[in-house]
């Protein structure tokens, strides 16, 4: 069951409260998403440890249920 | 207790400089993501060593536990895990993946 934009923001925002997220549809099947995520949780983190953060949030629905999210990943600057 | 799947991953990565689990090859790709990162590297001019996860289930699943990873491609140099498909565009388009190579003592074909 693909997921919607909602969904993937509430889960990370649960994991990480003060993040901004901005997530683009990007083929509107649910399934092709790219977000950028911003959270001080970021700052002095690899950017393999900052992505396995949000994929930690998102629950194992990375690669399964989401197979496609292109993410990128920033501390506030 | 030793995980077999683990030790054959680990002696891919340790026997390449450039290890990239994917799917499909490096010279006909069989997924978007992979074929991304194989194009990024083959601009770059690394030499790859291309490990095609979708004739290997296996390592297809085991990639992702060793690594605690959860998506294919994922780009090993020197042993080390870089990324997947993101973070690999993301260090290219900065300039950082090629500075990064360098810097592992990776050979570069020049004339890329």
């Amino acid at each position: 069951m693909p997921m919607n934009a909602a969904d993937i923001e509430h889960l990370i925002k649960q994991a990480l409260p003060d993040a901004e997220i901005s997530i683009t549809d990007l083929a509107g099947d649910g399934d092709h998403y790219a977000a950028h995520v911003v959270s001080k949780e970021f700052a002095g983190k690899t950017r393999v440890a900052q992505h396995k953060l949000v994929f930690d949030a998102l629950g194992g629905r990375m690669g399964g249920e989401l197979h496609a999210l292109a993410l990128t990943t920033a501390a506030p600057k | 207790m030793s995980n077999p799947v683990h030790d054959r991953i680990k002696s891919m990565i340790d026997a390449h400089d450039v290890v990239l689990f994917m799917k499909g090859t490096p010279s006909f790709p069989q997924c978007g993501f992979s074929a991304t990162v194989a194009k990024i590297l083959d601009h770059i001019g690394a030499e790859v060593h291309g490990v095609n996860v979708l004739a290997d289930p296996d390592i297809r699943n085991g990639i992702k536990d060793f690594t605690n990873w959860p998506t294919i491609p994922q780009l090993y140099v020197k042993g080390e895990f870089v990324g997947g498909c993101d973070i690999v565009r993301e260090m290219f388009e900065s300039g950082e993946l090629k500075t990064f190579l360098k810097d592992k003592g990776v050979e570069l074909d020049a004339a890329a």
